[in-house]
C-alpha cells in the first residue's frame, strides 16, 4: 500500500483506509475480495504502462497526436457522414460547464431540470428544422438512427421489407442490415437513373408491395445531390401502407423543403454538424423525429424528454417520458436497448441551433450551396473531370470522376496529399459503375483561395 | 445548506425579439456570388424551403446566460456525491478533457488518409491491447458507442457464432438473471433472441440448480454481470460458466459492474466468451447527462473473427484499418466509435496504470463496504440478501421496514436526499429488492463526503418517524419542487416538443 493517495482517490491515503477498515472490522483490503475464488486473483500484475503524472500525460499525447496531420493542418474536402464546420466557442463553454458534463442520465428530474430543459430545447429545434413534431434526445448516429427507424416501421405494419436508395453510404447500409437481420426484416435497395441519381421511379414501383414496412429516402442523397421526387415517392409508400422515412443532413435544412412538408412518418439523420466536432468520427449525433402520432410515439426507441408540471400543479418543469417504452422499465419487450445516447452532443446542437436561429441557419445552408457549386464550377475548367456524375441539383458534396484521365482517385488523392490537400472521399470501390469516382465536400469554412487551391493542384497533377 | 439555483428560466423560445442572432456564418465572397447563379436558381423549385423556421431569435449574449442557468440547474459529479449505483459516477479528470479537445483529434476526418491520422490510430491500438489485457480478453473492438450498443454487438457475436456451427436455428434463447440490467434482455431481443430468466438464490447469487434447469440445446449464452447487481461476487462463476459452456452457450459478461474488480481478477479468466465495458463508468469519461459514452466489447480468440469492420491494427510499421474479415458481423454504427471518449479513456489509463487500476477497485470496495457498514444501523434500512458477505462496488438496501412503519418510500428518501446537495441512489432497482436504494459511491469521494452521505441517510429515517412530511414532500431545496411524472406521459398532456406544447395550449403553431 502507498503512503501517498493518488489525486484521483481521496481514499487512497493509508491513514484513512485504516481508519475504515477499523470501522468495517477488517485488517486487510483483500478480506472484501475473499469471496473471489482463488484461482482468479491476478497473480501477476498487468501488462500496462507506467502511470504518468498530468504533465507527462499531456507531453505523451501531445506528442503522439502531434503525428496527425488533420483538417486543422491543412484543408480538407473530405464529407460522407463527418462533415467539418464551424463550432462557435460558445458552445465549447456550455458544454465544458460542470454540471452538465459529470451528471449522468436525468432520472432524478428535480435535481437535473438544466439537462432536461437543454434536451427538450433540442428535440423542440430539431422538430422545428425537420418539420416534425416529436424527437426523441439522440440516438448514437445516422446508421444507428436508421437501423432503429426501419424495426419500428416493421412493428407499427408488421411487415418485413425495407425500401432503401442503391446510392447510400456503405456504413449506414451495413448498419442496417444489422439491425434488421435479427428481426428477419429484408433490405432491398431501389437503383437510381443513370443521367440524374434520382431514384428509379420504375424500378420503386416494381419493388413496393404489401410486404413493404418503410420507404426510405435520403436528402440530399449521400452522393449530394437533392432527391426531387419526394412527394412522388411519400404518397406512393403511404398509399401501398408503408411507412415513409427521410434521412436528412440538418444543415441542408435552412434552405430545402423540410421532410415533414412532404409527408415524412420518421426522420432519421445526423446532427454532428450542428456544433459537434469530427473527432475522427465520433462521437456523432443521431436524429430521430416523428409525427404526433400516438401510435408512432408509443413505439419510438430511445429517450424522450416532456413537459410536466409539479405535483401540486403550481409550476411547469421537465421529465423523462414514455419512460415505459424504456429496457430499464419493459426489458425484454422494450422498443430498443438504447441507455446512454449522445445526451452532451444534443446539447451542444441545442446551443449551435440557437445561436444561429431561423436567419442563421438560411444563410448557413445558402453559403454552403454557393461555396459547393463555386468549387463545381471551379474544377469544371478541368476538362477532363466529370463534374458532377449526375445531372441534378447538388448540396454541400459532389462527386469528381477521373475516367477521362485514366488516373486512379487513390493516386490523385496521393499527390493531393503531397500538395498540403485532403481529397475527396474515393468512392469507386462501393459505387463500381461510377468508376473512379470520388465525393467531395466543400462547407460554409472553405474560402474562395481553398477552393481555387484545389483547383490548381488538380490542374497540375491532372496534367 | 444547499440550496440550488432556481432560474425559473423560460423556454429559449419564449426569448429573444425578431431580428435578433447568436451568430454569423462566414461570408460568401462577392466573386463566388457572381459566378455562381442565385441559392433560389440552384435549387429545383419543389425543394425550396417556403415556410419560415420557427426558430428562437436571440443574441449570443442570451444563449451564453441562457444555458449558463440550465447548468446551475443540474447537478454532477463536480457538485458532489452521486452514488448512483450500476453508473459509476467517478470523478472526470479535467486533463483528459482538455486533450480530447486538441485539434490533432476533434479536426481528424475519419476518412483521412491513413498515414495523416498514425497518431490517434496508436492511441487506439494501444487502448485496444491494454483494455483486453484488463479484461483477460483476445481482442477488443472500440466501436460500440454505449454499454447497451456493445450488448447489442455481443448478442450478434453469439448468432455469428452459433450460425457458423450451424446451430442458429435451434440456439434461440438468451439467459439472464432476475437480477440483470434491463439492457441484457431488451439486447437480447433486439438480437431476435427469446429471453429466459433464471432467479436468484438467497445469497442473491444465480441459482445453480434453475440454471441447470434452464439450459439446453436452445441456449445461445447467458449474460451477466460480476459482481452482481446487488454488489455481491457471483462465487460459483466457474460453475456457472461450466454448466453454460456444456450447453454449447457462450457467456456474456456485462461490463457495467468492472470497476470492483479492476486490477485484481478479469472475465476472460473466469470463462466469459464476451466482455463489454463502459468507459464513462469504469474509466472515467464523463458521463454528459446521458452520452456521449464508450462500450468497447473484448472477445475470446475464437470469436475475434466475428467483430465489426474496420479493425484496427499495427504491422510493424504502421497502423492501419482492415476491412477484408469474411466472418465479420460488419457495422453496427459509422465509422471507429466514439473517438473523443477512447482517447479520454486511454489517458485515464495512463495516469493510474497497473496499480493505479488496482488501487481504484480497492478502494471503491472499501468505500461501498463502509457505507455498507454504516448504513446497516440505521433503524428502517436493511441490507437483503448474503447480508454477511462481503460488497463489492456497491451495496443495495432495502426501505421496506421503513416503509410499512412510516409509508415513507425509496423515493421519498431518494428526493429527500437530493435536498441535502447529495445525488439520491438508483432506486427500484434490482427489482428482486423491495423499495430498494442501490448505492455505489465509486473511489471519487472522500470519507467526509461518505459521512456526510451517512448522516443524511441517519436524519431522513429519523424524519421518517418523527415529521415524515418533509420527506413524504421533499425536495425543498432543489431548483423546482417534486415533479408528476405521470402527467408528461398521458396522451392528453403530452407535450415532447415546443410545438407539441403549442398545439396542447390551443396556440397558434
Amino acid at each position: 500500500m502507498s503512503k501517498h493517495s493518488h489525486p484521483y482517490i481521496p481514499n487512497s491515503l493509508l491513514e484513512i483506509k485504516q481508519e475504515m477498515m477499523r470501522e468495517i472490522g477488517i485488517k486487510s483490503l483483500e478480506e472484501l475480495y475473499e469471496d473471489v475464488p482463488q484461482r482468479y486473483h491476478l497473480k501477476e500484475p498487468l501488462k500496462l504502462p507506467e502511470p504518468l503524472s498530468e504533465f507527462e500525460l499531456k507531453k505523451h499525447v501531445e506528442t503522439l497526436l502531434s503525428k496527425n496531420k488533420t483538417c486543422d493542418d491543412m484543408p480538407g474536402f473530405l464529407g460522407a457522414g463527418c462533415w467539418q464546420h464551424y463550432v462557435p466557442a460558445v458552445v465549447k463553454e456550455i458544454v465544458q460547464r460542470s454540471e452538465l458534463l459529470t451528471s449522468y442520465t436525468p432520472y432524478q428530474p428535480e435535481i437535473s431540470q438544466g439537462m432536461l430543459q437543454a434536451l427538450f430545447e433540442y428535440q423542440s429545434m430539431i422538430c422545428e428544422l425537420t418539420g416534425m413534431e416529436v424527437a426523441n434526445c439522440s440516438l448514437y448516429d445516422w446508421a444507428s438512427a436508421l437501423g432503429e427507424a426501419c424495426r419500428m416501421a416493421a412493428r407499427l405494419t408488421g411487415r418485413n421489407e425495407i425500401l432503401v436508395p442503391k446510392i447510400i453510404h456503405p456504413d449506414r447500409l451495413a448498419t442496417l442490415q444489422v439491425y434488421a437481420d435479427p428481426a428477419r426484416m429484408i433490405v432491398k435497395q431501389v437503383a437510381y437513373n443513370k443521367e440524374t441519381g434520382q431514384i428509379s421511379l420504375d424500378d420503386f414501383k416494381n419493388k413496393i408491395s404489401d410486404k413493404t414496412a418503410a420507404v426510405y429516402i435520403e436528402n440530399p442523397s449521400y452522393l449530394g445531390f437533392i432527391e426531387t421526387q419526394v412527394d412522388e415517392i411519400g404518397k406512393e409508400a403511404h398509399a401501398r401502407g408503408a411507412l415513409f422515412l427521410v434521412g436528412v443532413d440538418p444543415t441542408s435544412l435552412g434552405i430545402l423543403k423540410p421532410p415533414g412538408n412532404y409527408g415524412a412518418d420518421i426522420v432519421v439523420g445526423e446532427a454532428q454538424p450542428l456544433g459537434n466536432p469530427m473527432n475522427f468520427g465520433g462521437p456523432l449525433l443521431g436524429i430521430f423525429a416523428c409525427r404526433d402520432d400516438i401510435k408512432l410515439i408509443r413505439q419510438m426507441p430511445g429517450r424522450i424528454i416532456g413537459i410536466t408540471t409539479t405535483l401540486d400543479g403550481s409550476r411547469q418543469g421537465y421529465c423523462m417520458a414514455l419512460q415505459t417504452r424504456e429496457q430499464h422499465i419493459r426489458r425484454e419487450k422494450a422498443t430498443s436497448n438504447v441507455c446512454t445516447n449522445e445526451a452532451l452532443c444534443a446539447v451542444a446542437s441545442a446551443v449551435y441551433m440557437a445561436l444561429l436561429g431561423p436567419e442563421g441557419l438560411k444563410e448557413l445552408g445558402e453559403t454552403i450551396m454557393y461555396k459547393a457549386n463555386y468549387a463545381i464550377h471551379s474544377l469544371s475548367k478541368i476538362e477532363s473531370l466529370t463534374i458532377p456524375v449526375f445531372k441534378s441539383a447538388h448540396f454541400k458534396e459532389f462527386t469528381v470522376n477521373f475516367d477521362g484521365n485514366g488516373i486512379s482517385v487513390k493516386d490523385v488523392h496521393e499527390k493531393l496529399l503531397e500538395n498540403g490537400i485532403h481529397g475527396g472521399k474515393d468512392v469507386s470501390k462501393d459505387f463500381p459503375k461510377l468508376g473512379e469516382t470520388a465525393l467531395y465536400c466543400v462547407t460554409e469554412i472553405h474560402s474562395k483561395e481553398e477552393i481555387e487551391r484545389l483547383t490548381a493542384s488538380l490542374e497540375k497533377i491532372l496534367a | 445548506m444547499f440550496k440550488q439555483a432556481n432560474w425559473n428560466e423560460p423556454s429559449i423560445f419564449a426569448l429573444g425579439r425578431k431580428g435578433r442572432r447568436g451568430h454569423v456564418p462566414p461570408k460568401i465572397e462577392d466573386e463566388i456570388k457572381q459566378t455562381v447563379a442565385g441559392v433560389n436558381a440552384l435549387i429545383p423549385r419543389n425543394m425550396r424551403r417556403k415556410s419560415q423556421l420557427k426558430l428562437p431569435e436571440v443574441s449570443e449574449v442570451e444563449v451564453v446566460r441562457h444555458f449558463m442557468r440550465l447548468s446551475q440547474m443540474n447537478y454532477g459529479v463536480d457538485s458532489g456525491l452521486y452514488p448512483l449505483g450500476s453508473c459509476t459516477m467517478k470523478y472526470n479528470p479535467k486533463i483528459n478533457e482538455l486533450l480530447a479537445d486538441l485539434p490533432a483529434i476533434n479536426m481528424a476526418h475519419p476518412y483521412q488518409d491513413e498515414h495523416t491520422v498514425q497518431g490517434i490510430l496508436e492511441i487506439l491500438y494501444r487502448l485496444q491491447t491494454w483494455l483486453a489485457e484488463i479484461t483477460g480478453t483476445h481482442d477488443v473492438c472500440l466501436q460500440p458507442s454505449a454499454g447497451a450498443h456493445g450488448e447489442f454487438l455481443g448478442t450478434l457475436l453469439m448468432r455469428a457464432y452459433h450460425r457458423l456451427n450451424g446451430e442458429i436455428k435451434e440456439r434461440k434463447e438468451v439467459i439472464v438473471p432476475d437480477s440483470a440490467h434491463g439492457t441484457n434482455p431488451a439486447s437480447g431481443t433486439m438480437a431476435g433472441f427469446s429471453v429466459v430468466v433464471v432467479p436468484s438464490d438467497e445469497d442473491g447469487c444465480v441459482s445453480i440448480e434453475a440454471l441447470k434447469a434452464a439450459v439446453s440445446e436452445r441456449t445461445a449464452g447467458l449474460m451477466l454481470t460480476n459482481p452482481n447487481t446487488l454488489g455481491i461476487f457471483e462465487e460459483n462463476i466457474g460453475e456457472i460458466a461450466r454448466i453454460v459452456h456444456d450447453a454449447g452457450g457462450l457467456l456474456y459478461y456485462d461490463g457495467a459492474n468492472l470497476n470492483a474488480i479492476l486490477g485484481k481478477a478479469r472475465p476472460g479468466d473466469m470463462g466469459f466468451d464476451i466482455v463489454h465495458m463502459n468507459l464513462h463508468k469504469t474509466f472515467s469519461t464523463p458521463h454528459g447527462g446521458g452520452g456521449p459514452g464508450a462500450g468497447p466489447v473484448g472477445v475470446s480468440e475464437e470469436l475475434a473473427k466475428f467483430l465489426p469492420i474496420p479493425r484496427i491494427v499495427f504491422d510493424g510499421e504502421n497502423y492501419r484499418l482492415v476491412y477484408d474479415r469474411p466472418h465479420s458481423v460488419g457495422k453496427i454504427r459509422s465509422f471507429y466509435g466514439n473517438v473523443a471518449v477512447l482517447l479520454k479513456a486511454y489517458a485515464y489509463i495512463l495516469s493510474l496504470g497497473f496499480e493505479g487500476l488496482k488501487e481504484v477497485a480497492e478502494v471503491c470496495v472499501l468505500n461501498a463496504n463502509y457505507l455498507a457498514k454504516k448504513l446497516k444501523e440505521i433503524r428502517g434500512l436493511t441490507l437483503p440478501y448474503g447480508v454477511e458477505k462481503p460488497r463489492k462496488h456497491e451495496c443495495v438496501f432495502s426501505a421496506k421496514q421503513l416503509k410499512s412503519e412510516t409509508g415513507v418510500s425509496s423515493l421519498d428518501i431518494a428526493k429527500r436526499l437530493l435536498d441535502c446537495g447529495l445525488h439520491a441512489p438508483t432506486i427500484y432497482f434490482p427489482l428482486i429488492v423491495d423499495e430498494a436504494l442501490m448505492i455505489e459511491p465509486t473511489e471519487t469521494f472522500e470519507k467526509e463526503e461518505l459521512d456526510h452521505f451517512v448522516e443524511a441517510m441517519r436524519k431522513i429515517c429519523e424524519e421518517a418517524y418523527t415529521k415524515p412530511k418533509v420527506v413524504l414532500e421533499a425536495p425543498h431545496n432543489t431548483a423546482i419542487s417534486r415533479l408528476d411524472e405521470v402527467k408528461a406521459s398521458h396522451p392528453r398532456t403530452m407535450a415532447l416538443s415546443w410545438h407539441m406544447y403549442l398545439k396542447k395550449k390551443g396556440q397558434d403553431v
